[in-house]
């Protein structure tokens, strides 16, 4: 009888494995495709000649399936090839973790059989910690070596790369050991299986772990049998778990035709390169085409003056960016001295240091350094670590940048490694920002990262891309998006000409669509400027010159203008022209070294993971800290905060001392009851039962609820939900109390009052995702808190237990509903306090304008102390909504807290001194529809707008540079309009 | 709560002007309607046309319409808002409408769901380069007044003949589709079909229910076909990736290449849905006792009706019937309050709960990427389904203009090898059962 034969193709590798009769597996490879699929196959085929010319062969994979279908091989999905293998090899086993390139699998056996794959985000795949070892520039064994050396893991959002990546970035930045990155790399794979797969379902007993990752990647495995607390007995790593599918695969072709192994392999070999993807036009038409754009383009160039004899005075310029490092040192006009552009490669300090040594040795003692100034992420760490006399917003320095190119700019963008920043200026001052949010970050360095995995260098690659003949579509919502339909084009032979061009095109129209959301060139404006060092790809540019149909002007020091901005700035900034620079010198650099160690804050309850750098010269820089505190500073004084002030009075609000006659009932403190607290604390008090809250809100907390989460993509405040429900769970309370209302208090300035669909049903989702929830302990009625007779009605149904007489539910009703006014009083109260303080004191005040619950310190990562940090009171918008006017707005406006966004909003555009920033969870649908508006309401009376996304990540080193150029760009506004008077 | 007092606050006008749609234009404007389900909307618009109006389905496809979605739709907004306005603007682009007569329209629903601001966000989309189409709404949530279509009694029972014919042609085609012996039969016979209601509703038959329902249940009854075991899939979830082409890459015609029986609930439940979620409203929190009796009333006629294709169907077929709606609240109530009522809200778990109770224990539960009340209604409700129904298989499949198809067909695929182990099992039970009785 003829072997079995099976073949898994993934989406990085090719397995294939041949089984004897009595189910014995006689051999197995595993090898990596590069994208070379059919080729691959067949070579490994070639390979299995030796156990006999005939064959029953099965396919399996995600790649597999066109080959199936075009080859006419059987084809099985390799969730049902696992299990099928799963069933002979390991009848005892009760569940199995499947990790591959692209997909993450999980297979309950036992207690009802269920297979499950992760959803349309990548996260926690082999995939993601390729991309996470490049970042990290390691080799993925490297990483795995590191892992098992580490001391402590950091949180790192594990649902996306993307997002892990803006975590790890500021933790690189910062120093910290890569070990230690190593390791809470593999733990954010852990809990996104954990939480993303499972959802809720313990994984227990006797688990088989399968494919390549974790069958290599022993720091994996680990993190594994730590969390899921597995013994030896339990966790079991087959020797053929890279190949598992495979054998599964070959199990089931035992339905298949028995054939020659020629036929097979001509039949596969037959399938011709055909394309199956979207194309779009070339990027040149012709070769002069080309010739003209270079000869354009070569104009906008800056003038050099030779370092090596040069003498006078001289200022430097940093970029310390999150991918790279930029250098620049100019002379009083202007003039290039010298420049350098590197990768940070993880230490930017070290990089920082060496190249100031190498202008030192190179400037001699001919040249000044007058003024030196820093900017970007590292800015705080390079002026501290090297003295460097000034400091500058990211925005700031490009915009002085570009002005220098063409003074009468209107439009800028920038494309850097990380972010894309826009500006629109108007009289020659920035009008308005927007920066790429968390989803559309890494797009630069993505092609820099694909470029290196297909062997090449960034130059040449993008060079490819320039003539290429059928540029592939490949979308553009984020980079982890791109990456798979990169893979699938080089399934469909797409060559690596089409994909250098589709990325270059994919980069801008993410950058078009999704950052600036122009919907024609003309709102871009006539003078633009592009820059950043992506931009010093042809292709890219030339895809921006397509798309917007307007030629622009690219300086031929595109990557280096944030560079060449902050040495502007240390030009103007240095008053005196006899001034030496504070930075330090020659001699300081040779003694200068560092020493960094991570440690945990305990200023306060937030527990910031702070990375403490120590000097040769034995000062210290403090970074990760969210608050002065962590740096080692007492926090400024009486600098007013209404999030704060709101949320320790929320705090505060049950009362402890009560007996509780009748008993305890929880209540978690998110989503609505942020809002109605006061409320539901009033009303079960007044019925003699004791209030208990869940705990505050943390990363730990979220971790604790986190295998009860249902759907990923929700927002982290609904997701932190399961988390509160399962510390009243642990507090052993009578009952946990979590009403569902579809409609929101009527405040009367809105053509209805509904709440979001997931704040007003998540108690739906936690009831059929948490098992501990019954009946009895989770009492969630439907109400509508403006309608009394309803809510008694229903509140004496839900509580019948408890007997409670209909006059005495009025009563509490009444007495909760008396407690919320006054609380919401003591709210505007404080609000018009702070107002008018800021007023006197000629203070910036911010709106800070969200949901309740973005009151929360674990959502709103202390955006709000960042904002006193910067100087700024901070208030929110449910303290001013009702002192503003009403609005008539474009949209349908039909949210109770949304309608209090487009008023506060209304409140901010009279004021002056007042400006307002939204904030907004990732994945609150609803944003999408007001975030618009507001911005329209704001602009339409000259007011900037800024948004801040908050998820998860904990990084605030974006929101800092944003909330820094919207405070440049408002002082900016500021001495214009003064200047202006004085005229 | 004791009503506030309202201040006297003035209002501040934030809001864009925007072209109304006028009588007068009905003479020489032609509406765009959306593609969302093939068979119903060419009835539907035939309705439209007899009212007076001119009206043309779009059909246009492809990565053009997702391009021109892209660009002028918030990237947050959800996936059919992209695919709809990418529709609209790529066909005022393709030179075939006299842009300065063409009108837009959508369907309205005036819930909770951010769908409910579609009309705002086209209206935005629209502005940048054809300003003067007006957007029409179709809603009956008295959401902008003077703005919509004029609706008259006659013309709301039209269509909601037609939405129950377009039903029961969508239901027995796909019930023998899969089995045809002849290929290409089937829409044959749809096509008559649709040409003799068509007929019906300009001379006055649409009316003889009966007979017509009759008449559609012998044509495909007619139909040659080969009665062999299949699985068959059930798709909910979102209205518009559930039912749209277009939305779900075809997801219907994926199932039947994949050799199933595609399931799709009928567009009427979802109309009954959103009567039976104002008859709560008014019932438990007493908003729009007003109106409530009105929607009592449509709902006990549009449910009778629906009885009584019911009792036909199974009188004069082997086909399995439409769902009936208070069966669909019974099954909701095992699952998820009917206080959900945002977007799809219960009705996706009721239809899930009511598939598996009638045979169909597979299903597809499509949903735009990050879509809200799905959260609750969709994956939330999976785990509760899970328990109450031991084979039901589910797989959510989120759709959105960057997800690779790769990445969703082999999902689907993961569900249909679980659903073809599941029939060989019942299978062997059977056989086996048949020997040994407990």
């Amino acid at each position: 009888m003829a072997k079995l034969l099976g073949i898994d193709v993934g989406s990085t590798t090719v397995k294939v494995c041949v089984i004897g009769e009595e189910g014995e597996v006689l051999s197995s490879s595993y090898v990596r495709h590069f994208s070379r699929v059919k080729e691959c196959v067949l070579a490994e085929l070639e390979k299995v000649r030796p156990f006999g010319a005939r064959f029953r062969a099965c396919i399996t994979g995600s790649a597999g399936l066109g080959l199936a279908q075009r080859g006419k091989i059987e084809f099985v999905q390799e969730v049902q090839a696992a299990f099928t293998a799963i069933k002979k090899y390991y009848p005892d086993a009760d569940a199995a973790v499947e990790l591959g390139g692209e997909d993450a699998k999980i297979i309950f056996i036992t207690g009802g059989t269920e297979q499950r794959m992760n959803g349309s985000c990548a996260g926690g795949t082999g995939a993601f910690i390729d991309q996470m070892a490049t970042l990290l520039d390691l080799s993925v064994e490297e990483m795995d070596r590191l892992a098992l050396k580490a001391e402590r893991v950091y949180p790192i959002a594990s649902r996306c790369g993307v997002f892990a990546k803006s975590d790890i970035q500021p933790l690189l930045n910062q120093g910290a050991n890569k070990s230690d990155i190593a390791a809470s790399i593999f733990q954010a794979v852990v809990d996104q299986t954990v939480s993303g797969l499972a959802q809720g379902r313990r994984i227990g007993g006797k688990v088989l772990f399968l494919g390549g990752p974790l069958y290599f990647l022993k720091g994996l495995r680990k993190a594994f049998c730590e969390t899921l607390k597995l013994d030896e007995a339990h966790a079991l790593f087959p020797e053929n778990a890279p190949c598992f599918m495979s054998v599964g695969a070959a199990l089931y072709a035992e339905n298949a035709q028995e054939e020659d192994l020629d036929d097979l392999k001509k039949r596969l070999d037959a399938i011709s390169d055909h394309m199956d993807v979207a194309i779009g036009e070339p990027l040149f038409a012709s070769r002069q085409e080309y010739d003209a754009f270079i000869e354009r383009h070569r104009r906008s160039d800056l003038q050099f003056e030779d370092v090596r004899k040069y003498r006078g005075d001289a200022y430097l310029g940093i970029d310390s960016g999150s991918t790279t490092t930029k250098l620049m040192l100019i002379t009083p006009d202007c003039k290039i001295l010298c420049s350098y552009y590197q990768s940070n490669n993880g230490q930017p300090l070290d990089i920082v240091t060496a190249r100031l040594r190498d202008i030192y040795r190179l400037i001699e003692d001919r040249v000044v350094i007058r003024g030196a100034c820093v900017t970007g992420y590292g800015e705080d760490m390079m002026k501290a670590a090297l003295k460097i006399d000034f400091g500058v917003v990211e925005t700031m320095a490009h915009f002085k940048a570009a002005l220098y190119f063409n003074p009468e700019v209107d439009f800028i963008i920038d494309i850097g490694g990380q972010d894309i920043k826009c500006f629109k200026v108007k009289n020659r001052a920035i009008d308005s920002i927007m920066l790429n949010e968390a989803c559309s970050s890494g797009c630069g360095s993505f092609i820099q990262t694909f470029a290196k995995a297909m062997g090449m260098e960034i130059e040449e690659f993008s060079r490819l891309g320039l003539f290429a003949k059928h540029p592939v579509e490949l979308g553009s919502r984020c980079t982890v998006f791109m990456n798979s339909s990169v893979k699938q084009a080089q399934k469909e032979g797409a060559s690596v000409e089409d994909i250098s061009a589709g990325l270059s095109s994919s980069i801008v129209k993410n950058a078009i669509y999704k950052v600036i959301r122009a919907r024609t060139p003309e709102e871009l404006g006539e003078h633009i400027v592009v820059q950043g060092g992506t931009f010093l790809n042809d292709a890219v540019l030339r895809s921006f010159e397509l798309e917007t149909g307007k030629e622009v002007v690219r300086p031929a020091i595109a990557g280096l203008m944030g560079a060449f901005g902050a040495a502007l700035y240390a030009k103007e900034s240095t008053r005196k022209e006899t001034l030496i620079s504070s930075i330090a010198t020659e001699k300081e650099l040779e003694r200068f070294s560092y020493a960094s160690k991570s440690v945990t804050c305990k200023g306060c309850t937030s527990h910031c993971n702070v990375n403490v750098l120590t000097f040769s010269d034995g000062r210290r820089f403090i970074s990760g800290n969210k608050c002065e505190r962590g740096a080692g500073l007492q926090p400024p004084k009486n600098l007013p905060d209404l999030y704060a002030f709101k949320y320790e009075q929320l705090l505060a609000l049950p009362n402890s001392a009560a007996k509780g006659k009748r008993g305890t009932v929880g209540l978690p403190l998110q989503l609505v009851m942020y809002e109605q607290l006061p409320l539901w604390t009033g009303f079960f008090e007044t019925c003699g039962f004791r209030v208990v809250l869940s705990e505050r809100s943390s990363r730990a907390l979220y971790f604790r609820g986190q295998h009860t989460v249902a759907s990923d993509t929700a927002c982290y405040p609904a997701k932190l939900m399961h988390g509160h429900i399962e510390s009243l769970l642990d507090q052993n309370v009578d009952f946990i109390f979590y009403p569902c209302e579809s409609y929101n208090l009527d405040e009367h300035d809105s053509m209805n009052h509904y709440n979001c669909p997931v704040v007003a049903y998540y108690p739906e989702l936690l009831r059929a995702n948490n098992e501990r929830l019954t009946a009895e302990n989770f009492i969630a009625p439907y109400l509508d808190p403006n309608n009394e007779g309803h809510t008694v009605r229903t509140l004496r149904r839900a509580l019948k237990k408890y007997r409670l007489s209909s006059s005495l539910i009025r009563r509490a009703y009444r007495e909760g509903m008396r407690r919320m006014e006054v609380f919401h009083r003591r709210i505007v109260e404080k609000g018009q306090e702070i107002l008018a303080e800021a007023e006197r004191t000629d203070k910036q005040v911010i709106v800070l304008a969200g949901r309740p619950y973005h009151a929360d310190p674990e959502i709103n990562h202390g955006i709000n102390k960042l904002l006193n940090s910067l100087g700024v009171a901070v208030v929110s918008e449910d303290a001013v909504f009702e002192s503003a006017n009403y609005v008539k707005v474009n949209v349908l406006n039909q949210w109770t807290y949304h309608a209090r966004l487009y008023r506060a909003a209304e409140f901010v555009t009279r004021r002056k001194g007042v400006n307002l920033v939204q904030l907004v969870s990732f994945g609150c649908g609803i944003d999408a529809v007001t975030t618009d508006e507001v911005r329209s309401i704001l602009e339409k009376k000259g007011k900037l707008y800024t948004q801040i996304k908050i998820d998860e990540i904990n990084n605030l080193g974006v929101v800092k540079i944003r909330l820094r150029s919207m405070l440049a760009a408002i002082e900016e506004q500021i001495a214009k309009e003064s200047a202006g008077e004085t005229v | 709560m004791k009503k506030k007092e309202q201040p006297q606050i003035p209002t501040v006008d934030f809001s864009d002007p925007y072209p109304v749609f006028t009588e007068e234009m009905k003479k020489d404007y032609t509406i765009l309607i959306p593609d969302m389900l093939p068979w119903h909307f060419e009835l539907l618009i035939h309705v439209m046309r007899l009212e007076g109006y001119r009206v043309d389905i779009l059909h246009n496809e492809g990565r053009e319409v997702i391009d021109e979605g892209l660009k002028h739709v918030h990237n947050d907004a959800c996936f059919p808002a992209l695919c709809v306005i990418g529709q609209y603007i790529n066909a005022l682009k393709s030179g075939k409408y006299d842009v300065d007569h063409t009108a837009v329209m959508i369907t309205q629903s005036g819930g909770g769901c951010r769908a409910s601001n579609y009309v705002p966000l086209i209206r935005r989309a629209l502005r940048a380069e054809f300003p003067q189409v007006p957007v029409l709404s179709l809603n009956f949530a008295g959401l902008e007044k003077g703005n919509g279509l004029q609706i008259t009694l006659g013309f709301l029972l039209r269509l909601a003949y037609a939405i129950f014919y377009g039903d029961l042609i969508m239901s027995f085609y796909n019930q023998t589709k899969p089995y045809e012996k002849e290929e290409g039969e089937c829409a044959r016979v749809r096509e008559r079909c649709l040409v003799w209601l068509k007929e019906g509703f300009s001379n006055g038959n649409y009316r003889k229910f009966r007979k017509n329902v009759r008449r559609l249940i012998d044509a495909f009854s007619a139909v040659p076909v080969e009665r062999k075991e299949k699985v068959k899939v059930g798709i909910v979830g979102e209205i518009y990736v559930k039912y749209s082409p277009l939305g779900n890459s075809h997801l219907e015609d994926f199932l039947l290449t994949e050799g199933c029986e595609p399931v799709v609930p009928a567009l009427m439940d979802f109309i009954l849905y959103c009567i039976v979620n104002n008859l709560n409203d008014a019932k438990n929190y007493g908003i729009g006792k007003k109106t409530a009796p009105l929607f009592g009333l449509a709902y006990r006629w549009l449910y009778g009706k629906q009885k009584k294709i019911i009792r036909w169907t199974k009188k004069y077929s082997g086909y399995e019937p439409i769902h009936n709606f208070e069966h669909l609240r019974r099954c909701a109530e095992k699952v998820i309050n009917q206080g959900v009522k945002m977007g799809e809200g219960w009705l996706i778990a009721a239809e899930m709960a009511a598939l598996a109770e009638t045979g169909t224990e597979n299903i597809v539960c499509a949903q735009p990427f990050g879509c809200l009340p799905n959260h609750i209604a969709g994956k939330g409700a999976v785990r509760a389904l899970k328990n109450l129904y031991e084979h039901e298989n589910i797989v959510p499949v989120d759709y959105d203009p960057s997800a690779t198809r790769v990445n969703q067909e082999n999902r689907i695929k993961l569900m249909l090898a679980t659903a073809r182990e599941n029939l060989r099992a019942e299978k062997r039970k059977k056989q086996s059962g048949s020997e040994s009785p407990i």
